[in-house]
């Protein structure tokens, strides 16, 4: 894989797709080589399909897996799951991944978590690496400058057995927020004001490469969260350009390269960036000056408002089936058009999910709740065993619990409640996770989508909360 | 895996944009074995809290019971990658699917099962999921080998389709196989990473 002799300028993400070609058939399909493939309870399902075939892992060096999906965040005992199948999948994990040769990150292990956490966390994701999982949220790892993408149960099996992906190209849109965000304003914030803008379907058939200076001046944290939405707009993937944060963020992770090897990615990964004069398939831009603190009123992500406007009006819509998806969701949510979404009272609070549960997050949630109480039940859900050790090191767990939240271990929890936890019927739920889907958190439960700091200031404050307001 | 070629069948409109993968198949079946999560399709859409079947959709009207197909509308299938979106249809007989577009990971997922997503312009669409209700139990035809889809009222569209994709959905090719054929360029891949990207 030599590089390119040929001076026509490259995107990031032509860079490292080309560099990952196996074969390219003259229909349009490309077998392309996949670097990690990151797995949780549900890839079960993989090793199930292999087994008849008498196939095993092709590379299970490349492989890393945890359990995030079935397990408890009130307990790490795999016998306090009350469903058997829970059970049974999370013991499977170990089973199968010990039989495999996979590095597992169990339940009792302190790194354990959220695969889109960990995976950053342990070094495993890096820039120019083609990356997937059997999750939807897999394109969390572009903020490393990594290709990365969710694929299904199939395809997980395929890359079990094969270590490649059939893949059609898909088309190269750029995203660029410039300008300074406002004190108070994240990467949440940012994805929401994005997708509210594109709709949900707007980047459908396309990596995203997120840039302009606001996106420079995100932490690797911002960063995360920010791809880790791709997908609710419809990406494929999601990416931003390695630069000093990516390589001060991973030097020194249990995988990152070391020493001499170091050196050698380094010089590497730096020549990943697009190079100027790229063109992409497609461009949107949005001012990044003029984004507020946002809030999801509907059942789309494509629903959302900043916290400073008023629940839409259905009779506004552009078409008849907007309208009436509108109308859907606002009977749904139970809300009325026209009223100010700080008016609108929250029932509950869940901060937590591979969107937001790493140690920037809690620390912008603590920054709120710290000295305040909490007027309604809070959660608050670390990504990792590590992330939780370093929140009670900055004494952050102290903090939440003087303000009445729950401190509890990690998982998915109740950001898709796949393990049992959910909220009840008709609870308004403030939450940092990435969909508000009908019935995700719950059935009948209403899902606003937050960034951590507005997730706790609606806990202290019991509704909706411009969280400008309250910092100091 | 069982080839694709022509399928006419009954079917049903369903006039939202953004249905999501959780509400083909809610997040608390998915634990379950494949045998007993087939009633999970839907679900929450089709039934009232208390169990009873909402008359006003589309899928539990008796003229669209035998529905094999669906027509939809934009971004169909987004969110979760849950494969079970698609085995759970189509253990309840559907095997095609029409929108204006569809979620990523649904679409591919389709190919791995032998069921056939289609795109056609929104104004098509729209003028299918209307002539569905006109006609309720009124049937469609989709013809890979010709990519066409022909409407209750006759009129056919052409729809694009990968050739890579419609091989395979014709022959009922499954990838692995596929794969396994392409044994030395995956070594020599291997092998060539190997000595560039030392660090891995």
């Amino acid at each position: 894989m030599p590089a390119s002799k040929s001076s026509a300028p490259r995107t990031m993400f032509e860079k490292i797709w080309s560099r990952h070609v196996v074969v390219d058939r003259p229909d349009g399909y490309t077998l392309l080589y996949i670097d990690r493939h990151l797995m949780h309870e549900g890839s079960a399902g993989g090793f199930d399909r292999l087994r008849p075939r008498g196939l095993g892992l092709r590379r299970p060096d490349r492989c890393f897996a945890t359990p995030d999906h079935y397990v408890l965040t009130s307990s790490r005992s795999i016998d306090d799951i009350p469903d058997a199948h829970h059970r049974a999948h999370v013991r499977a994990i170990k089973t199968n991944m010990d039989a495999a040769g996979v590095t597992l990150f169990d339940i009792d292990d302190p790194r354990q978590g959220i695969v889109h956490v960990i995976g950053p966390e342990q070094g495993i994701s890096q820039p120019g690496l083609t990356m997937v999982c059997g999750d939807s949220h897999t394109a969390t790892h572009g903020a490393v400058g990594a290709l990365a993408f969710g694929i299904g149960s199939s395809e997980v099996a395929h890359v079990m057995a094969t270590q490649c992906l059939w893949q059609k190209k898909p088309k190269a849109m750029r995203i660029t927020i410039d300008g300074r965000l406002a004190p108070g304003i994240t990467g949440k914030d940012v994805i929401l004001a994005i997708i509210a803008r594109m709709s949900a379907a707007g980047a459908t058939g396309h990596t995203i490469e997120y840039a302009g200076s606001a996106i420079r001046a995100l932490s690797m944290e911002g960063r995360l969260t920010l791809c880790n939405m791709s997908i609710e707009g419809g990406g494929r993937a999601g990416m931003v350009a390695p630069d000093d944060t990516t390589y001060q963020y991973l030097a020194g992770r249990p995988f990152a390269p070391k020493a001499g090897e170091w050196d050698k990615a380094l010089a590497f990964w730096k020549g990943l960036p697009s190079d100027d004069g790229a063109t992409f398939d497609r461009e949107l831009s949005l001012d990044g000056n003029a984004i507020a603190p946002m809030v999801t009123w509907g059942t789309s992500p494509e629903d959302a408002s900043p916290v400073t406007e008023r629940i839409p009006d259905p009779s506004q819509a552009a078409d008849a089936l907007r309208r009436e998806s509108m109308e859907r969701a606002l009977a749904y949510m139970g809300l009325t058009p026209g009223t100010p979404l700080e008016e609108v009272p929250v029932d509950r609070v869940f901060i937590g999910s591979c969107t937001n549960s790493r140690i920037e997050d809690l620390r912008a949630a603590a920054a709120i709740a710290r000295g305040r109480k909490a007027r309604i039940p809070a959660w608050i859900v670390p990504g990792s065993g590590l992330v939780r050790q370093a929140a009670e090191a900055e004494g952050l767990d102290k903090v939440f619990r003087e303000a009445g939240f729950e401190w509890r271990m990690a998982g998915c929890s109740m950001c898709v409640g796949m393990n049992g936890e959910t909220g009840k019927p008709g609870e308004r739920i403030a939450s940092t996770s990435n969909r508000n889907f009908v019935g995700r958190q719950g059935r009948g439960v209403r899902t606003h989508l937050v960034s951590p700091a507005m997730a706790a200031a609606a806990a202290v404050t019991g509704k909706f909360t411009d969280v400008r307001k309250l910092m100091a | 895996m069982e080839p694709f070629t022509t399928f006419t069948a009954v079917a049903v409109p369903i006039d939202q944009p953004n249905i999501d993968t959780d509400q083909i198949i809610p997040a608390r079946f998915l634990g379950k074995p494949r045998t007993d999560r087939v009633a999970a399709a839907f679900h929450d859409m089709r039934r009232t809290p208390d169990g009873a079947l909402r008359p006003e959709l589309t899928l539990n009207q008796p003229a669209y019971k035998d529905a094999r197909i669906i027509v939809a509308d934009r971004n169909f299938a987004c969110g979760s990658s849950r494969e079970h979106a698609v085995t759970v249809l189509q253990d309840n007989g559907f095997r095609g699917f029409i929108a204006t577009s569809f979620g990523d990971i649904f679409y591919n997922n389709c190919f791995q099962n032998g069921v056939l997503p289609v795109v056609l312009p929104a104004e098509r669409v729209a003028e299918l999921r209307a002539l569905l209700h006109k006609t309720p139990g009124a049937t469609i035809t989709l013809d890979l080998e010709r990519q066409s889809v022909t409407g209750p009222d006759g009129k056919v569209d052409r729809f694009e389709i990968d050739s890579f994709r419609k091989d395979c959905l014709l022959k009922g090719q499954d990838d692995v196989s596929l794969t396994l054929g392409y044994e030395k360029d995956i070594a020599a891949f291997e092998a060539r990473q190997k000595s560039e990207m030392t660090w891995l």
